[in-house]
């Protein structure tokens, strides 16, 4: 129903116009924007309303159970850029979505182009590849929590070996240079949440790739073997380009999900010893539900808010030029 | 379009008619919001609200338990909806800061001085007790029951099997533990993927160390946290942590528990519900399979958690709340629910035929020793300091830097009194 009504708004080029215009409208229209305006109004409160009211508690003195409106400028946010565990669910976040896309991104791709060979029994194998979106972060982190644990597990296995089982709970940061208050780099701990994530998303990227591969033209590929490419040039010359704009929407897709990421992190290993693991989140939701830091809570919303924006903004910019 | 809009209407018409009833019900019904939903304290609440319904058949009773360890979520809850104004009838609350620092503090609840002189109660729950729940001169809440928090739980066999004696002294508790680590077993089992655990452990060294008074004064500011005691308590706790087992960070206390049923370690420093896990989820015989003894240098000290109910205000149904509490305040529901929980009662004179042995030998030692209230339970001070004071252990758990305990405490502590 939304396009029909869109069009009406747009083609009018002065406000005459499309008063005249929207004077025309017949009852189907009006139904139609009656049909909406029950989720205007919501989405209008329910999420750009309670933006507004983060935004603005998050910058105000309300750290307490007693609510504190009175203006406290951006001192919740310097507050957070000085706090260690901040600056640790930074780091964390910025080498967690790193990993985590490029994980996605390669997995889904190879999957998808074995997939793409023509096997036999692809169904089951495209099956197996996609369940894991079914389930949901929580029970992933669980199951994952028990097959990574030192105690259990995979880490069994390690050990008979005689491989160092600690690499889970390890505090380690490599290379670890010391900056501001954290040490930078790359938290060990992480690699064990980004296995658990990449299992659940892959197939995601597996299914946009498959789709992408195959709605290539079997001709081009013809052409191309008849110009007397190898398939190893076909793949990298002619086919990975063709999929390229694939791999934008899923790096935007999965970057959101990983700046918000939330119930993995929290069923699975917790904050972390020396905060290794820990992300704006969980942090988000200690400190405003046990802490009563309500304001903190709110600066941290925000800022995750403005991170994922850096990723959604110009893909939606992006996409409604691509519209018109 | 119109279809699934008449259906929708139809549906929201047969809904609001079916729902009228239950309204007219449910502004008499007495909501009874608390965090146990676990093994035994679950049925400890249904006991109790089965003994209430006997008593009182007129009046319905809602269990709202929210479920979520240590009632993180239960909390979250409860916060949103004492802002929405749309208290529960009666909730669970911690005694001490959590209850006077929060929700007093906040100006919503009411006071229950009324029903403690109807009751009788007041030399009936120890004072010390009383003035947890209380600020100002004004009582707020009714305890249920009492945990406590310095226990020192060891492995009978392993202890006898290397001639051992459970440690009473931190000196003792180090000998110990340098024997058991050159046998090859954990000394202390810690389970601090949730940090609490930790705190839990520096608490009970800095009581145990700066003794009843000194630690109190720690949480009114007449003793600051850079005192040479506190340093030399972070020291303490920084040395028992290098005998902890090394996947400490991946394991919750049920899990650090375990290793002491096992026997891969000897000791574990917890509140007295591990003894509820042992025997009821571990199979485990009381002062048989394992043995405790108060953490070092706390003997006859208490390390107190208590939950209690209280009234909120804007609450209709006052007197059907008042009726509640008084059965949660008497001999009755006190040992309707406690034996079950595996904590004790809060009141002095109940009946101690109704506990296992370690609870007839906690009941005998509440009455004598002196109390202290929990950190990490937010009895010793608001929950916002106990967050800071969460992370910043969980820091030195890892980095072991003395003076940025002592830093972080300290400033946590000065943005208290703002």
């Amino acid at each position: 129903m939304e396009p029909k009504v869109l069009p009406s708004f747009q083609s009018g080029s002065s406000l005459a116009v499309s008063a005249k215009k929207r004077k025309k409208w017949n009852v189907d229209q009006w139904l139609s924007f009656a049909f909406i305006l029950p989720s205007i109004i919501a989405v209008a409160v329910f999420v750009y309303g309670f933006i507004a009211w983060s935004g603005y508690v998050s910058l105000s003195n309300w750290n307490s159970l007693v609510p504190d409106l009175s203006f406290a400028g951006l001192k919740n946010y310097l507050f957070l850029f000085k706090d260690f565990r901040f600056q640790a669910d930074l780091r964390n976040t910025l080498f967690f979505t790193l990993f985590f896309i490029l994980a996605v991104l390669f997995m889904g791709l190879l999957l998808a182009v074995f997939l793409d060979q023509k096997i036999r029994g692809e169904s089951l194998f495209r099956n197996i590849f996609f369940f894991p979106m079914a389930l949901s972060f929580i029970v992933t982190g669980v199951i994952w929590q028990w097959l990574l644990n030192p105690a259990t597990g995979v880490n069994l296995f390690l050990k008979k070996f005689g491989l160092d089982s600690l690499w889970y709970t390890s505090v380690t940061v490599i290379p670890g240079i010391q900056w501001s208050k954290i040490q930078f780099g790359i938290p060990v701990a992480v690699i064990a949440v980004v296995i658990a994530a990449a299992w659940q998303m892959t197939g995601f990227s597996v299914a946009m790739y498959l789709a992408g591969l195959r709605a290539i033209p079997e001709e081009i590929r013809e052409a191309a073997r008849m110009d007397g490419a190898t398939e190893f040039q076909i793949y990298r010359k002619i086919i990975f380009p063709m999929v390229a704009p694939i791999t934008v929407s899923v790096v935007i897709i999965m970057a959101h999900i990983s700046l918000k990421i939330f119930d993995l992190i929290y069923a699975m290993t917790g904050p972390g010893a020396n905060f290794v693991t820990d992300v704006p989140g969980v942090y988000m939701f200690e400190t405003t539900f046990r802490g009563n830091y309500y304001a903190n809570g709110a600066a941290i919303s925000i800022i995750m808010l403005l991170s994922v924006a850096i990723f959604i903004v110009p893909y939606l910019i992006s996409s409604r030029k691509g519209e018109s | 379009m119109i279809a699934l809009a008449f259906t929708l209407i139809l549906s929201a018409c047969s809904q609001s008619s079916s729902s009228e009833p239950d309204n007219k019900k449910s502004s008499g019904k007495l909501e009874i919001f608390s965090w146990w939903t676990g093994a035994g304290e679950e049925d400890g609440l249904k006991a109790l609200i089965k003994l209430f319904k006997e008593k009182n058949p007129d009046i319905p009773v809602e269990n709202a338990a929210v479920a979520g360890g240590a009632g993180t979520n239960a909390k979250a809850v409860l916060a949103s909806r004492m802002q929405g104004n749309d208290p529960p009838a009666t909730f669970q609350v911690h005694g001490g800061a959590e209850l006077n620092d929060g929700w007093v503090a906040a100006d919503k609840m009411e006071p229950l001085d009324d029903l403690y002189d109807k009751e009788g109660w007041k030399d009936k729950f120890p004072k010390q007790l009383i003035d947890m729940v209380s600020k100002d001169g004004k009582i707020y809440s009714v305890p249920v029951d009492i945990h406590r928090g310095n226990v020192l739980w060891f492995n009978k066999k392993v202890f006898a099997d290397n001639n051992l004696q459970a440690p009473k002294t931190f000196d003792e508790f180090f000998k110990v533990a340098d024997k058991l680590k050159a046998k090859g077993i954990t000394p202390l089992a810690l389970g601090d993927k949730e940090p609490w655990t930790a705190t839990m452990i520096f608490e009970n060294i800095l009581l145990g160390t700066l003794g009843n008074e000194d630690y109190q004064k720690l949480w009114t500011g007449d003793l600051k946290f850079d005192d040479p005691k506190v340093k030399k308590s972070a020291e303490t706790f920084k040395k028992m942590l290098s005998y902890v087992n090394d996947d400490h960070s991946s394991r919750n206390w049920q899990d650090a528990s375990q290793l002491v049923s096992k026997g891969d370690a000897a000791m574990n420093i917890m509140g007295d519900w591990a003894k509820g896990y042992f025997v009821n989820d571990l199979k485990l015989k009381v002062n048989e399979d394992f043995g405790w003894v108060a953490t070092p240098g706390s003997e006859g000290q208490f390390m107190i958690i208590t939950d209690t109910f209280g009234l909120p205000k804007g609450v209709k149904n006052v007197k059907d709340v008042k009726q509640f509490l008084s059965l949660l305040g008497s001999v009755e529901g006190q040992d309707a629910f406690n034996p079950l929980k595996g904590s004790i009662p809060a009141r002095t004179d109940a009946d101690e035929s109704k506990y296992d042995e370690y609870g007839k030998q906690t009941i005998k030692e509440f009455k004598e020793a002196k109390l202290a209230p929990s950190l990490a339970h937010g009895s010793a001070a608001p929950e916002g300091f106990v967050t800071k004071a969460n992370q910043a252990v969980n820091i030195f758990v890892t980095q072991k830097n003395v003076n940025q305990l002592i830093d972080s405490l300290n400033q946590a502590s000065s943005e208290l009194k703002k």
